[in-house]
């Protein structure tokens, strides 16, 4: 069965696979978790706004990414982006975007929608006299989200918030379907180059359900540590 | 913006020799539905005996079960259908691996597996936190009614399970429908696939993709639809489970 294993390809390639490859996945992962997050709490407040047009925005835009599937987003934006770039800067042609440059617009966008359901979970998780207590003491709108409501929301939601962002991090898988290389990519480029399929598809997916194990056992971790006893 | 929009082109005949490029975009949804909704029995037979077997009170059980969990929710879908795709026919006897290889719509077969099983870990955890989520006393007076284990889940914990996840199970089928995109990476012709040969094909990137965005909205609206009546009609009064809110996922 791994008579003509060759280990020898992950040995020769795995300076490439984990600076190039996994330093990409990782980057992106890690600045679509932040903009997700603060464009997701945006949301959250716009969808549970008092204002009908704000909070039918947010919702439809939700809805709409929450409906289709990440890969048709990565299509679009992959496609998109060159167009609202060139749109940005008032030029006639769509402008080149690098391949971090689209993935990180889509991820962005995309994981917004769902950062944003868990934040709106959050908020509405904290009783309405705090708010009525914010205003009562003078507080603006901003004033009581931002010193009163968010941070408790947040601490609330910090498991949830990284559970969703291990998701996010498989994710990232897909955009190498547009032959970018993240580290999935990058072992399929090799895959095929050395005709190698068996040992490389098997080692990234090792490399994956140990980073992927082991991050979901520190959240649940932190999940016991952050727990607001009641 | 210098784009040529041209919306006439879903009439035109596409080069593939399926009709026009509309048909093949219907004939692409009918291969998102088929493995959606096969992997979807799959995984649902699957995920309902893993999960149950998670409550048993049997050690080993519980731990073999945890391990499929883990096993198939930590590594991403893609590589998930490529190790079905590719590694397995090499991994099997000579013979085996080259008719394998060989069969007749292999990539919708390795499709329908990949996404069953990784989708049966989460209907696992959907299930047997629904049991969980029945009070203990349930159980007990099952058991002190005189009925067998096996008997008690059959008759007082399953049913009543079923009936409290079944808003989160809705959500597992949005999810399936829309993981079954990511199958055109192993070749099967589902929408995606379609939508994106379309665009090579004719130059329409933002046709194709809407057209592609349209129908996905079009399924899942109707899906959404059913689930709120299919909800309505089996709510169990006083126990709101949430969906994929609080376990992540898409």
């Amino acid at each position: 069965m791994f008579a003509n294993f060759d280990f020898d390809v992950i040995q020769r390639t795995w300076y490439y696979l984990f600076t190039t490859g996994l330093t990409f996945t990782i980057k992106l992962t890690l600045i679509s978790m932040a903009g997700g997050i603060v464009l997701g709490t945006l949301l959250a407040m716009m969808r549970l706004s008092s204002h009908k047009y704000i909070s039918f925005f947010a919702t439809t835009y939700v809805n709409l990414m929450r409906s289709v599937p990440l890969l048709l987003v990565i299509f679009w934006f992959y496609f998109l982006v060159p167009y609202i770039g060139a749109w940005v800067v008032g030029a006639n042609e769509p402008i080149q975007v690098g391949a971090l440059m689209s993935s990180l617009v889509t991820f962005i966008m995309f994981e917004a929608a769902y950062y944003c359901e868990i934040m709106r979970s959050g908020i509405q998780s904290i009783p309405r006299g705090q708010v009525s207590a914010g205003y009562a003491l003078g507080m603006n709108y901003w004033q009581t989200m931002w010193n009163i409501v968010l941070p408790q929301a947040f601490r609330n939601m910090i498991p949830v918030l990284l559970t969703q962002t291990i998701v996010l991090f498989q994710d990232v898988s897909l955009v190498s379907v547009l032959s970018i290389t993240d580290f999935f990519g990058a072992a399929s480029k090799i895959a095929q180059r050395d005709n190698r399929l068996v040992e490389m598809y098997l080692f990234v997916a090792v490399v994956y359900f140990i980073l992927c194990f082991s991050l979901s056992a520190l959240v649940k971790k932190l999940q016991q540590r952050v727990a607001i006893i009641r | 913006m210098n784009y040529h929009w041209n919306w006439q082109i879903f009439w035109d005949s596409s080069p593939d020799g399926g009709g026009t490029y509309l048909d093949t975009l219907i004939s692409g949804l009918y291969w998102t539905l088929a493995t959606a909704g096969l992997a979807w029995v799959m995984a649902l037979v699957l995920g309902a005996i893993i999960g149950t077997v998670r409550t048993a009170p049997n050690k080993w059980g519980v731990r073999l079960c945890n391990a499929y969990i883990e096993l198939f929710r930590n590594i991403p879908l893609i590589v998930q259908m490529f190790l079905w795709y590719y590694v397995l026919p090499e991994l099997l006897p000579v013979a085996m691996g080259d008719w394998l290889k060989s069969a007749p719509n292999i990539s919708f077969i390795t499709a329908v597996l990949s996404l069953g099983f990784f989708t049966s870990a989460r209907i696992a955890v959907q299930v047997s936190t629904g049991i969980n989520a029945i009070p203990r006393g349930q159980k007990l007076a099952g058991t002190a009614l005189g009925l067998t284990l096996p008997q008690t889940y059959r008759y007082v914990l399953l049913p009543m399970a079923f009936r409290i996840i079944i808003p989160s199970l809705t959500n597992e089928v949005a999810a399936i429908i829309k993981n079954s995109s990511v199958a055109l990476s192993i070749g099967l012709l589902e929408l995606m696939a379609r939508a994106r040969s379309m665009q090579e094909f004719s130059f329409q990137v933002f046709e194709a993709f809407t057209a592609a965005t349209v129908i996905y909205l079009l399924v899942s609206a109707v899906a959404i639809l059913l689930s709120h009546l299919l909800e309505k009609k089996t709510a169990v009064p006083g126990f709101i489970t949430s969906g994929t809110a609080n376990t992540g996922g898409h």
